[in-house]
């Protein structure tokens, strides 16, 4: 997988070493496992985030968040920078 | 909400410090040439280990996610174990500084088995020669042996971290190999003439041809090396460097000294930039979101006279510390600007005006410091060898 595609009909969530401080912006995470920070730009992406654990998959996440068609693949490609770094993982189906 | 570019948001300052430097003791066994805040002897007035862990219970709260721990030498406080396992107990991640001094074999096994605790070996030569020059005789020897200790327990990806000197600097290559070497990833700094570097900065900053030579290293190694985001000023070269890219004294910076003042930078312990401390009612988050110092630095800065300069929105004035203590105005050139602005300033500068430190707690015994602008190999001719006599903190353990 490219580091700008990231399976959105997948269920995903935080990997349970990920905490999240929420900012103006959006947000920080950091990953206690491989003790990176990655920085959440918009406060959109952070409710994506979010909602990733209760959502059906990372599209209905985004749907959910109010993100449009015409910015799914901006969002697509955020939340695959966050799985490359291990910020979020794919759910066991 | 108006959105700004991420670095805007930072310039303005966060809720929480992004990580802070927390050092927990002035006292050292060594008496390294440029320390940054001047160690040698422990201040009697140091955070017991119940304040410590009171600021530890307030970093938790405020979600800091890590401290870069640091001193002085850490690891020579009695309480240093006691303290790193209570704070990754409370989800503050710990990096510490060390000199390797008490990374036995059996500490580096109990290291590695943490995912929460990284380690920073400084080193500051590839060569016993040059580094012990600079951090005192048998310390080359120290930090490798330590490393070895590292890599045998199993420890992945520690730090090495070397702060670039005039001597060290046609090394990286080597010190490149000597991380690999332990499995280790390689961080350079930037010499600040702060703490003891106020007098040894002039002899051992980096030449204007070593910086451009330090900057296209960085450059072809990309984020394989770490930087602390400390070569900001480089940026003016072309492309910036892997970062945030700007000052975050006071922004998402700051740093907590073995008293508990807190200031806005670990190379800024000065009056002018301390900003409270953690004993006060408030504590340290008080300090944080409250104090007069850290708002001001908040505030947009205009660049002074730099702002004509085509490459002030890369560079953005460079560091706050290098200018204070060389004497050049905050809203003006770095020292080692790359445009060659800084030269002329520093030239301006009355001899005998620049600030000095507003503390010292440099061993009495070994005189590390020497007249601004010396050959460095001269000045350490001069000192005696670091031992472990009567005045020394470590006199008695067994290091």
């Amino acid at each position: 997988m490219s580091t700008d595609t990231l399976d959105l009909d997948a269920g995903w969530r935080l990997h349970p070493q990920v905490a999240i401080r929420p900012e103006r912006f959006g947000a920080l995470l950091y990953h206690f496992g491989t003790r990176t920070l990655s920085f959440v730009k918009t406060p959109t992406l952070l409710d994506v985030v979010q909602r990733l654990a209760t959502a059906g998959s990372a599209r209905v996440a985004c749907v959910e968040a109010g993100v449009t068609p015409v910015e799914m693949p901006s969002y697509e490609k955020a939340l695959a920078a966050l799985a490359s770094s291990k910020m979020i993982i794919e759910r066991a189906a | 909400m108006t959105v700004l570019p991420l670095v805007d948001e930072f310039a303005l300052g966060l809720a929480s410090p992004i990580c802070l430097t927390w050092e927990l003791t002035y006292a050292c066994n060594l008496s390294c040439v440029h320390c940054l805040s001047s160690s040698g002897r422990r201040d009697p007035r140091e955070l017991t280990t119940e304040e410590c862990k009171r600021v530890i219970d307030t970093l938790e709260r405020m979600q800091v996610f890590y401290v870069n721990i640091g001193g002085g030498e850490p690891t020579v406080r009695p309480d240093f174990w006691e303290l790193i396992d209570y704070a990754t107990a409370h989800h503050v991640g710990v990096k510490f500084s060390t000199n390797g001094v008490k990374i036995t074999a059996e500490v580096a096994k109990r290291l590695a088995a943490s995912d929460y605790v990284d380690v920073q070996i400084s080193l500051d030569g590839a060569t016993a020669e040059v580094n012990d020059a600079v951090r005192g005789t048998g310390s080359f020897a120290t930090a490798i042996r330590a490393m070895e200790n590292l890599h045998a327990a199993g420890m992945r990806n520690f730090k090495l971290s070397v702060v670039c000197t005039r001597h060290n600097i046609g090394q990286l290559d080597e010190l490149k190999a000597i991380a690999d070497r332990y499995g280790a990833q390689l961080r350079l700094t930037r010499l600040r003439p702060s703490g003891r570097g106020v007098d040894t900065w002039g002899g051992l900053h980096l030449l204007p041809r070593q910086q451009r030579e330090l900057y296209d290293w960085l450059v072809a190694h990309g984020e394989n090396v770490l930087t602390g985001d400390s070569f900001f000023h480089l940026a003016a070269y072309g492309q910036a460097l892997p970062g945030l890219n700007l000052c975050g004294a006071g922004r998402v910076v700051c740093l907590i000294d073995p008293v508990g003042d807190v200031y806005a930078c670990p190379f800024a312990i000065h009056e002018n930039f301390l900003a409270g401390n953690v004993r006060e009612p408030g504590g340290f988050q008080d300090v944080w979101q409250t104090s007069e110092l850290f708002a001001d630095l908040r505030r947009p800065q205009t660049g002074g006279a730099c702002r004509s300069c085509s490459s002030y929105d890369a560079c953005r004035g460079g560091c706050m510390a290098a200018k204070f203590f060389t004497g050049l105005p905050l809203d003006g050139p770095d020292p080692e600007c790359v445009k060659g602005h800084g030269e002329p300033a520093l030239a301006a500068v009355g001899a005998g005006s620049a600030p000095r430190p507003s503390l010292d707690h440099s061993h009495r015994t070994a005189p590390a410091t020497a007249p601004a602008g010396a050959v460095h190999l001269t000045i350490l001719d001069r000192r005696p060898p670091v031992s472990a006599c009567e005045e020394n903190p470590l006199a008695g353990l067994d290091i």
